[in-house]
């Protein structure tokens, strides 16, 4: 197939700026800024039901028409936070493909009225932030960015921001107070963004992933967009996909492919033909999803995949078989967790921590059944409590995991 | 009213304005929504997820815009899906709410939250200060569980005693991170000096200031900490609560006049005597809010001081021995009487109305004269054209214009401060303007800088056109505070005077938050200004070959030439609580009681008059100061009021009119003060009390009387004082933390104290050849003194700042020489 997101693949030095412009680049800007009103734009990618690929889902022009237009200015800021474990796929779109994200963060920006964008990338991604500062430093010469672009009275300067090296940061209002050079925690939601982000103005936050479709959508229009995946959710999405596989790595496949088709037909199978038993979908934050084979033949699509009692998420896959026991994903999950909660709202902070000592507990094969019990209540006492969605990610794999397999917890503990 | 809000809670309707939080509402019908993280004081944070709750909204037909209803005609409700914080939510007509006491869900999440954090919490509440007045152990005995299912052995262990500051110290297993008081120090004080490091359950409260906890207000913290994870080092392990008794009282470090309630208890270590363990702010929300500054906190200590006077003393062969009360009054009558008429009282702001009113009467009833000790004047003024009933700084906001002139606010009247700023935050015009920057000046609208002795004229120059001027004109009302930097007596009177022209020229006299205000030294100047008491230009030539009655001053200690003075009056009955350098030279010492340990009132710089209240028993003989006027009054014939302060007060309002129609009940009268201060519930404000007793009153102003006629201004003219060549303007300013008798005894505040440096600008340094901490050498009053000097480059060349009570005797701007003293020796 034909990619959209990893042209790289299929057009060698697109990270080259006349190479881009040859294949197009710059031209969906151009069209916007020249022949388009914001307005018109924001249509069109509403017109295309573009959904975040950050994770939640949400449609992206529907997000960038609730700008309040009464406070000014407005600011772009495109999270490039990527620290999901097993979500590796903005990395490889801004080291390869960069000028289709940042024409995308480009066309984002005018739609939105903003004059200032901000990259905000993790702080182990300082080479891919490197790397982006010299193309858009190109962007700067060539024109594309600046005052005045094509002769119009638009003007716009992207900037790169390492984070810390902080998790909670992709979080987009703790990502907002780490800009502003504050700790990096989240803000009570609502206000959202949109009417209070960046130093309190209008903001609208985007993942990379997101960002990179928006000059396919403006080129080529919503109906193309539409023809991709499927209804509910279309277009082309990029998997993640690791674990127990024969060939992890990205795929770019539409919305809407089977489970089957990523694992089995572009990854390979399963290291050693074993059987697969679990898919975790979402990375870290995933419930965990029971490998029957109605399961591998769900689509992944926002919609199918909930009725796994899942959610797709940021579309990192990760493969589990039978060599691997739950109870040490979910003591796993947990460290990741209980290192990276912020410790701003009480039950994170405090249930991660108390995860953690039963989670490690079990696996060391010192816990009895009465801490599984206890361990599972700890995790439900958590839920709908927190005050991001963090809280919430980390008791996922606990409570699916007890419930949907309670025998490695089982055989994990003394009898 | 349209912009009122009804709701229910927990099945009753409450009506509240709009824009009132869930948590708060519920606080106005008695429900308690328990909470850790909010505070009434600062904006809500969301983050402790105490106070989970269940609110459901009337379900809107989005085709008519109208409430669907149900099929018994009421609305339907759609209730939230998870449960939500109660202190980030606002009220919505018609909203729903089911708090713990209605709702099974919303108490088991309160619970959650408990349960989570106690995992961590140390639980050590029998060893915790906070113990008996913490909302963590009251819910924890109210609906905690009685087993824990957290293992013990797993248990985070942390660090308990960590100094942030000389003041404050944190105990980190404790800290349940609601970040009350890096908010407090960030929100309400804008002196961010506390925050959080690390993340998670490594999640720490650091501070980044040198010295740690730079702030006059760290104290506050301790207070609204709803753990024991901030305790002072004032009152850390120094009791149990429970233990405590509380007073209210009246702080009497700066005009403000601080609401306070001092807590006492008997203890063996003071051999069985009532001692006082703690001072903490009592809410005034028209003076003191539910704050209290460090210096009002920490340096009650002095009362406490082993240079009490306990006994009267009579100098006899040149040495003081002690005596009798009858024989002390009876030579001290002698004494002045055979003296009467050169008879001189001369007294302090630090005495209450009473007292003074007492030596007012004695004064003009021998025949004698009154005069006020201190370095700074206007107060005929403030009488005139200050503030009076129904002005609180903290109404002022948009539309108003505050204006501050010659004075450090931050280091001269904190809380005054606090609410200017505040006042300056909610969109007041704030005017500041001084000779060089202030910590006020980042919060200013408009700052004005001049030359040291140009203030009379910069304030004439507001009376014209300009951005400023009319900013200030066209307020709705308009406050003028005044201060001393840079000034003497002289100086500072016609700077009064000045604001007054400008104030009365604007029409900002007479009513509610309009007025001047005089930042005095003193807790009760304002009151000696309003009840007669004038200070003087020559005070030592005034005082030579006189029989002065000295009454809580030293005049001696202060200033060589002062001490002079009185060397040469013929006698001197000196009255204090502490033994100074002018009891020393007394011919008779009559010692008097602390504010803490007798009643009286106090008139603050806002022209409010406030009680204060016996606190602990008096040490030794002493007596309070109204009551012993009245015995030596009586003793040389001229009877006076003695027996109690209230009687002393009913007189006074007899005959001074602005104080006219106060009595000691309508002093101690209480209304309903919003926000409320929850100290004992869950609803948690922190350990500030609660004002049960009275709020105090105000004065009525000439102004506001309708008789207002100012004085022609008197003094010198607009001339500034410009040294020579070879000389530098020395100038006295004024430090929060000073060697002054009311500060100095508290160990506690001796690194804050510091030691006396000068200052000067790095370019006049340079030229002087003084590097930063060397000792200078400087001529003062002809006499030469040495000090350290520090170098800043916030002051003017050609100027040297002298800090006032630091032992350097300088009243009025001087023209002065100064070496560096490596040069004197080369």
């Amino acid at each position: 197939m034909t990619h959209i997101l990893l042209r790289h693949r299929d057009i060698p030095d697109i990270h080259k700026l006349d190479v881009y412009q040859r294949n197009g680049g710059f031209a969906a800007f151009k069209k916007a800024v020249t022949e388009m009103k914001p307005e018109d734009v924001i249509n069109v990618v509403k017109a295309s039901v573009l959904r975040g690929r950050g994770g939640a889902g949400f449609p992206t022009g529907m997000k960038w028409s609730f700008m309040d237009r009464n406070n000014w200015p407005h600011y772009v800021v495109a999270n490039a936070d990527e620290s999901e474990p097993g979500t590796f796929k903005d990395r490889e779109i801004m080291e390869s493909n960069p000028f289709q994200f940042l024409e995308g963060v480009a066309i984002a920006s005018y739609a939105v009225g903003a004059n200032a964008a901000y990259v905000y990338l993790r702080g182990e991604f300082w080479q891919v932030a490197h790397f982006l500062d010299e193309r858009i430093a190109e962007m700067e010469e060539a024109g594309f960015l600046g005052e005045k672009l094509f002769g119009k009275d638009y003007s716009l300067k992207i900037y790169t921001h390492l984070g810390a090296g902080a998790y909670i940061c992709g979080e987009e209002t703790a990502m907002l107070e780490s800009l502003e050079g504050n700790l990096g925690q989240p803000r009570i939601r609502p206000p959202f963004p949109p009417s209070y982000g960046l130093y309190g103005k209008p903001t609208v936050v985007n993942n990379v992933e997101t960002l990179t479709n928006v000059p396919m959508i403006i080129a080529n229009g919503a109906e193309w967009y539409k023809s991709m995946g499927t209804a509910d959710s279309p277009g082309n999405k990029v998997f993640s996909l690791s674990g127990r596989i024969k060939k992890p790595g990205n795929y770019e496949l539409p919305l809407g492919a089977t489970f089957r088709e990523l694992i089995y037909g572009q990854g390979g199978g399963i290291i050693d033909d074993r059987p697969v038993r679990a898919i975790m979908a979402a990375g870290a934050s995933s419930s965990m999803i029971v490998a029957d084979d109605k399961a591998l033949d769900t689509p992944m699509d926002y919609a199918s995949v909930r009725t796994l009692g899942a959610d797709l998420g940021s579309a990192s896959v990760i493969v589990i078989d039978d060599t691997v026991s739950l109870d040490w994903v979910v003591n796993k999950t947990i460290h990741f967790f209980k290192h990276e909660s912020c410790g701003k709202c009480t039950p994170c902070r405090e249930g991660n921590y108390w995860m953690q000592h039963l989670t490690e507990r079990i696996h060391s094969g010192e816990g009895t059944q009465a801490d599984v019990d206890l361990l599972y209540t700890v995790a439900k006492q958590m839920q709908g409590k927190c005050l991001c969605a963090l809280g919430e990610f980390a008791t996922m794999a606990v409570v699916t995991g007890i419930e949907r397999f309670p025998d490695d917890f089982k055989s994990a503990v003394r009898s | 009213m349209a912009n009122e809000v009804t709701l229910t809670i927990d099945e009753r309707q409450v009506t509240v304005p709009a824009g009132t939080l869930v948590v708060d509402a519920a606080k106005k019908i008695g429900i308690d929504i328990p909470v850790f993280c909010y505070h009434p004081k600062m904006e809500p944070a969301g983050m402790c997820r105490m106070c989970l709750v269940e609110i459901g909204r009337p379900m809107i037909d989005r085709a008519t815009n109208q409430p669907v209803l149900d099929e018994n005609g009421l609305p339907k409700i759609s209730w939230m899906p998870k449960l939500e914080t109660a202190c980030t939510n606002r009220v919505e007509p018609g909203m729903v709410v089911k708090t713990q006491l209605t709702s099974a869900k919303a108490n088991d999440g309160q619970n959650a939250t408990v349960e989570f954090l106690l995992t961590s919490h140390p639980l050590d509440c029998p060893v915790c200060d906070k113990g008996g007045e913490c909302p963590l152990q009251n819910l924890t005995m109210a609906h905690g569980p009685g087993k824990s299912r957290f293992l013990y052995d797993d248990k985070i262990h942390l660090a308990k005693r960590l100094p942030l500051g000389d003041l404050i110290f944190l105990d980190r297993e404790r800290c349940i991170q609601c970040a009350r008081c890096v908010r407090f120090q960030s929100d309400v004080a804008s002196e961010p000096v506390i925050g959080f490091y690390n993340r998670g359950r490594s999640l720490e409260i650091v501070s980044f200031s040198d010295p740690g906890f730079d702030s006059v207000f760290s104290g506050n913290t301790s207070d609204i900490c709803p753990v024991g994870a901030l305790t002072t080092a004032d009152f850390r392990f120094g009791a149990r609560p429970w233990e405590l008794d509380a007073s209210a009282s009246i702080c009497t470090q700066c005009p403000v006049g601080c609401n306070v309630t001092l807590n006492t208890r008997r203890e063996a270590k003071a051999d069985g005597q009532i001692v006082i363990k703690r001072v903490m702010p009592r809410q005034n929300e028209q003076v003191n809010e539910t704050w209290l500054c460090d210096k009002g906190r920490f340096a009650y200590h002095y009362t406490e001081s082993e240079k009490r006077l306990t006994r009267p003393l009579v100098r006899k062969d040149d040495k003081l021995s002690r005596v009798s009360w009858n024989t002390a009054l009876t030579r001290a009558a002698e004494g002045l009487t055979a003296n009467k008429k050169n008879f001189v009282v001369l007294a302090s702001g630090r005495l209450s109305n009473e007292d003074l009113y007492n030596l007012k009467s004695l004064a003009d009833g021998m025949g004698g004269q009154a005069l006020l000790y201190s370095d700074m004047g206007g107060g005929e003024l403030t009488a005139l054209v200050g503030v009076s009933e129904g002005t609180n700084l903290g109404a002022m906001g948009k539309g108003d214009a505050i204006l501050v002139v010659a004075s450090d606010l931050y280091e001269e009247a904190p809380i005054w401060w606090l609410r200017v700023k505040q006042a300056a935050d909610r969109g007041a015009t704030l005017i500041v303007v001084n000779p060089r920057e202030t910590k006020l000046d980042k919060h200013a609208s408009f700052a004005i800088r001049y030359a040291y002795g140009d203030e009379v004229k910069t304030i004439d120059d507001l009376n014209g056109k300009g951005k400023i001027a009319e900013a200030f004109a066209q307020a709705q009302n308009a406050v003028v505070l005044f201060g001393s930097e840079g000034l003497g007596l002289e100086g500072s009177s016609a700077l009064a005077a000045a604001c007054a022209k400008l104030l009365s020229n604007t029409n900002h006299v007479g009513r509610p938050n309009n007025g001047l205000i005089g930042v005095w030294p003193r807790v009760n100047d304002q009151g000696a200004f309003e009840l007669g008491f004038q200070p003087i230009a020559d005070l030592a030539a005034e005082l030579k070959g006189k029989a002065v009655y000295i009454v809580a001053a030293d005049p001696t200690g202060d200033d060589p030439a002062l001490a002079k003075a009185l060397n040469g009056a013929k006698f001197v009955v000196a009255q204090d609580i502490l033994e100074t350098a002018t009891t020393e030279l007394a011919d008779v010492v009559l010692p008097a009681q602390a504010y803490t340990e007798r009643e009286g009132t106090y008139t603050s710089g806002e022209r409010r008059v406030q009680r204060f209240y016996p606190v602990v028993p008096p040490r030794g003989d002493a007596r309070p100061d109204f009551a012993v006027t009245a015995q030596l009054a009586r003793e040389m014939g001229y009877i006076l009021e003695g027996t109690s302060a209230f009687l002393v007060f009913d007189l006074l309002t007899e005959s001074v009119e602005s104080f006219r129609g106060l009595d000691y009940t309508k002093l101690a009268e209480v209304t309903e003060q919003w926000p409320i201060v929850g100290r004992n519930d869950l609803y948690y404000g922190g350990t500030t009390y609660e004002n049960k007793q009275g709020l105090g009153a105000h004065l009525s102003s000439a102004a506001g009387r309708g008789s207002l006629t100012l004085p022609s201004p008197k003094g010198r003219g607009a001339k500034a004082l410009r040294p020579k060549e070879d000389e530098l303007l020395a100038v006295p300013v004024t430090k929060l933390y000073d060697m002054g008798v009311t500060v100095v005894d508290s160990e506690l505040l001796a690194n804050r104290i510091g030691e006396a440096t000068v200052a000067l600008h790095p370019s006049t340094a340079e030229k002087l050849g003084v590097e930063a901490g060397d000792e200078v050498k400087l001529n003062l009053n002809g006499g030469q003194v040495e000090v350290r000097a520090r170098i800043d480059e916030s002051i003017s060349a050609g100027v040297v700042l002298v800090p006032r009570s630091f032992g350097l005797a300088l009243r009025e701007p001087s023209a002065v020489g100064l070496k560096s003293r490596a040069k004197v020796k080369a």
